[in-house]
């Protein structure tokens, strides 16, 4: 059974990745619409 | 650096809130905020996802040096109640992961600058980065009074690089904006060191009130108050706003003088009657978002 010093460890590293990969995808958002934006509007 | 040893080591992986508060965000919003008027007073705008990215650039270039200042000044932070709470004196985070985290940060904010408005607008950026992480914090901040003079410019570009970002140019409005900030820098600071003091003395940091005395500070304030006026002033007389600006340029900066020449009057030395100092701190914060508001506004109702 893990200790609850193990536990919280567990817990900080879930919910790092989890707004690392909701940053990670909100960059991939922003590449796409400045992709759009300088190669449509050739800014 | 021995004196590291006074910080106490993370045994757990750093809360993500941790990181987020080593850029700090308090300082953060009137950098965005400046960076914003910037772009918003040029007199052409980038299209909407580009002028984004730009003040998003400006805004992780901000924390970055808001890490990286963290993490140079731990053992500092650690000796003064206004900043012990912080991540790395309250043991909550690693040093290693403060300086990846910022240096990171920093390079990230550029590279996109560069990629998404122009790489004179990245230039500026990783000048304004490196400017307050190398001269100020490293360099000046602990060696002499004038730390906040010179190391002010590093907080005066958000507005030249958001006007860089929109035109590709510098131009004259921009260089102003450029010196309102480092002008005003002085006696904001000032205006808090006199009434946190002790603080900085104990921390061995030579701000102006620790090594020349209160009275001499308060001059200081009130002279440096007079050029910020002027340079505030200056952008309607030389054609480069309308009224709007010039009206409220005046008024903002007269209500700043009128503070200044309280705390030049005030003779207390104790930090609890301060209260004219509080006061121009204050004002100085709302002074720099009016002031640029009207800069915004003028420039669209022109």
């Amino acid at each position: 059974m893990p200790s609850p010093e193990d536990e919280l460890i567990r817990k900080r590293q879930r919910e790092g990745a989890r707004v690392l990969a909701l940053l990670l995808g909100a960059f991939v958002i922003l590449l796409f619409f400045i992709t759009i934006a300088k190669t449509s509007l050739n800014w | 650096m021995p004196a590291m040893e006074m910080i106490p080591t993370a045994a757990l992986p750093a809360d993500w809130r941790d990181f987020l508060a080593l850029t700090k965000p308090r300082v953060m919003s009137l950098v965005v905020f400046s960076g914003l008027c910037g772009l918003l007073a040029a007199p052409e705008l980038p299209p909407f996802v580009l002028g984004f990215t730009a003040i998003l650039c400006i805004a992780l270039g901000a924390g970055a040096c808001g890490a990286l200042n963290q993490w140079y000044e731990a053992e500092l932070d650690a000796k003064m109640r206004r900043t012990a709470k912080r991540p790395l004196p309250a043991g909550r985070m690693n040093r290693q992961s403060a300086l990846h985290f910022g240096v990171g940060l920093g390079v990230f904010s550029v590279v996109l600058m560069g990629l998404a408005a122009n790489w004179l607008a990245a230039i500026l950026l990783a000048a304004s980065i490196l400017f307050y992480v190398l001269i100020y914090t490293v360099w000046l901040k602990p060696r002499t009074a004038q730390n906040i003079v010179i190391g002010g410019a590093a907080g005066a570009f958000p507005p030249l690089i958001g006007w860089v970002a929109a035109t590709g140019r510098i131009e004259l409005l921009p260089v102003l904006l450029f010196a309102i900030i480092f002008l005003w820098t002085p006696p904001h600071f000032w205006a808090l060191s006199l009434f946190v003091r002790s603080d900085y003395a104990a921390a061995g940091i030579p701000m102006l009130p620790v090594v020349a005395g209160v009275e001499n500070t308060r001059k200081q304030i009130f002279l440096y108050t007079l050029p910020m006026a002027a340079a505030a002033v200056a952008p309607w007389p030389l054609g480069l706003t309308g009224v709007a600006y010039g009206i409220s340029a005046g008024v903002l900066s007269f209500a700043f003088l009128v503070l200044a020449g309280r705390v030049l009057a005030n003779r207390t030395t104790d930090p609890r009657e301060m209260g004219a100092e509080k006061h121009l701190f204050a004002y100085s914060v709302f002074y720099l978002f009016a002031l640029f508001t009207a800069l915004v506004v003028d420039r669209w109702i022109a």
